[in-house]
Formats: C-alpha cells, sequence, structure tokens
C-alpha cells in the first residue's frame, strides 16, 4: 500500500508541475529594461516629419509608449482599447511605428531608396490612423527599427509605461485587453501619478 | 505503400530546407566580405537565442528580428566590439532569457542546481529502498528442521508413483 501511495503522489507532482509549467506564457519574457532608464532616441513625428522629439520630451509626465504597425494584426485588436483610454485618461500615450514598410514583408528593401521608404511609411501610417482613429498624442517614426532593438522589441504590439524620471517601470508585451489595462496599467498610472 | 510515400516526403522535406539554408547562408556570407568577422558572428549568434522563434538561435532564424539583430552584431564586430560587450549589448536589451547558457545567479540556481538535486534524491531513494530490501532478506529465517520434515512430506505426496 506504502508503495502506491509514492508512486501516486510522484504522479501528482508530474501533474503539478506540468499544469503550471505549460500554463505560463513563453512569450512573457521579464524585460531587463524595467527599472532602467528609458532608452535615448530622435525620432521623426508621423505629423511633422521634419520635428523629432525623444523621451526627454516627455520628462516630469507618466506616459506609455506603444510600439505599433498597420501590418501588425495583433495592434488592430488592441487599438480599439487604446482608442478608448485616450478619451477617458489623460496620460500622454507616444505611439512608437516599428518597421513600418520593412517589417510588412511585402517590399523589397534593396531596391527602394531610404527617402522613398521614408515616405510610403508615413502614408501607410497616417492612413492606417485616420480609418481606426487616432489615440496617441504622437507618433514617432522607427523606420529600421534600431529604436525597438534598443527597447528589447521582439513582437509588436508592446507597450512600456515610464514615470516622471524617465524610467521604465513597466513592460507589456502583445495586446493590451481591458482587463490587462483595468488591472495592471491603470493602478500602475494612479501609483505613479499620485 | 503508404509508408514508402511518407518516408519519401519526410526526405523530401529534409532535403528542400536543407538547401533552403545552404542558400541562405551563401547570400548572407556575400554580404559580408570579410571572413573572420562572419565566423566571430555565426559564433556569437550561436549562443543566442532568437525571441520569436524561441527555440532557433539567431544564427539558424530566418525571423525578422533575427536578420536586424545579426546586422547589429556585424556592426558592432565592425567596430571591434569584444565578444563580451556584444552579449552585454544583448543582455541588456533582452535580458538572460537571450543566453543559451544563462549565467548562474539567485534567479537561475534552481535550473542549475535541479540536475544536481535530482541525482542526490534519486541516490537517496535507492539507498532506501536497497537498506530496506536488506532487512527484509535478513528477516527470512532459515526453516526450522519441524519445517524442514513437513515440507518434505508434501512433496513426496505428489510425486508421481
Amino acid at each position: 500500500m506504502n508503495r502506491y501511495y509514492w508512486i501516486i503522489g510522484a504522479f501528482a507532482a508530474l501533474v503539478a508541475l506540468l499544469a503550471v509549467g505549460l500554463n505560463l506564457n513563453p512569450r512573457d519574457v521579464p524585460s531587463p529594461l524595467v527599472g532602467k532608464p528609458a532608452p535615448v532616441f530622435k525620432l521623426a513625428v508621423l505629423a511633422e516629419p521634419e520635428k523629432s522629439v525623444g523621451p526627454e520630451d516627455f520628462r516630469g509626465k507618466v506616459w506609455l509608449l506603444n510600439v505599433w504597425a498597420s501590418w501588425c494584426v495583433s495592434c488592430r485588436q488592441e487599438h480599439p482599447v487604446l482608442v478608448e483610454f485616450s478619451k477617458k485618461v489623460d496620460v500622454p500615450l507616444i505611439g512608437l511605428n516599428y518597421k513600418e514598410v520593412r517589417g510588412d514583408g511585402g517590399f523589397d528593401m534593396n531596391k527602394m531608396p531610404a527617402d522613398e521608404e521614408k515616405k510610403l511609411a508615413l502614408q501607410r501610417a497616417g492612413k492606417w490612423l485616420s480609418e481606426h482613429g487616432d489615440p496617441y498624442r504622437l507618433t514617432v517614426m522607427d523606420l529600421d527599427g534600431r529604436v525597438g532593438i534598443d527597447y528589447g522589441v521582439y513582437g509588436v504590439p508592446e507597450t512600456y509605461v515610464i514615470d516622471k524620471a524617465g524610467v521604465i517601470r513597466m513592460k507589456h508585451t502583445g495586446p493590451i485587453t481591458p482587463e490587462v489595462l483595468a488591472k495592471k496599467i491603470m493602478p500602475l498610472l494612479a501609483e505613479l501619478n499620485r | 505503400m503508404k509508408r514508402t510515400l511518407s518516408a519519401l516526403a519526410l526526405l523530401f522535406c529534409l532535403f528542400s530546407t536543407s538547401t533552403v539554408s545552404i542558400a541562405d547562408a551563401g547570400t548572407e556570407a556575400a554580404l559580408a566580405a570579410d571572413p573572420v568577422a562572419e565566423k566571430r558572428l555565426q559564433e556569437l549568434s550561436a549562443e543566442l537565442r532568437c525571441l520569436v522563434c524561441q527555440n532557433q538561435n539567431i544564427a539558424d532564424s530566418n525571423a525578422e528580428l533575427a536578420q536586424d539583430l545579426r546586422r547589429e552584431i556585424r556592426g558592432m564586430i565592425k567596430d571591434g566590439k569584444s565578444n563580451g560587450e556584444i552579449i552585454d549589448f544583448m543582455v541588456t536589451r533582452y535580458g538572460d532569457f537571450v543566453l543559451y547558457r544563462p549565467p548562474l545567479k539567485a534567479s537561475t540556481l534552481l535550473l542549475w542546481g535541479g540536475p544536481l538535486l535530482l541525482l542526490i534524491g534519486g541516490m537517496l531513494a535507492l539507498r532506501a529502498y536497497l537498506r530496506r530490501r536488506s532487512l527484509r532478506l535478513a528477516d527470512e529465517k532459515p526453516l526450522s528442521s519441524e519445517e524442514i520434515r513437513r515440507a518434505e512430506a508434501l512433496l513426496q505426496e505428489n510425486e508421481p508413483k
């Protein structure tokens, strides 16, 4: 009898291990950037391409950086949530448009000159926002994804919460659902804005 | 017949994927003129996990991010950065998760110590089992003369005449 308890116990332990392990999200990679200053960038603004902004322009404010692109399917899913958010909450939401043209996969980048890529990116991003609504205070254009690498972007959409001192306080990978917004982001924003 | 067909299909898959990767390696090598730098890139990126397809390293992955990261690493090699600096660049952005050989620290203690722990646990269990077994064997006393007599009587009873 004693022996059967052992076997049943070992089996239960294995089931418990697998239940926990298989329910973890392998995409949920903890970002080493949380607690670190937001990486510096200087990128052109979508609405005024001759102007460029960086994280230091938002010093003293709690703000959100949302990585998106018009080719990104999950961005479409989270977009209504962001539009709602921007109507209700007075926290600057900054869009980081990630590889608008070269991320799409439908273009031969060897044949496209840089200025043409920029023109096309601005046009595509602008069109997408006018179609789906623009929740962003402003959007900056990361054409080659170089800033994305500095922020450790590996899947779009991603969202960063940055505090008044310019330190990243949270990173969310994947679309923002109403639940994530209510349970994780809003409480953090309230705490940081206190 | 079905089996031959599926074997052929498998062979075809294997063959086509291997030719694809050879072709890719060719174009990538053409991009970098310096074979020494390219060798370093291969070595480095074999140590780094691609975050998009998590079971591939950056050298093997065709994901866009892996291509971008290879481009970054190439740039850093050209700038004369050491391997340590390049690995640091990756870790500060993507965390220890990009390393196929994560460093030993508090959060990875179970990862590194786990196999040893299992080994020790297994050895303890084996020792307990062997000890109990030898006790059980020792418990079995030899038969008394009375028992031997009875056993023999029983055996003779069944003996064919």
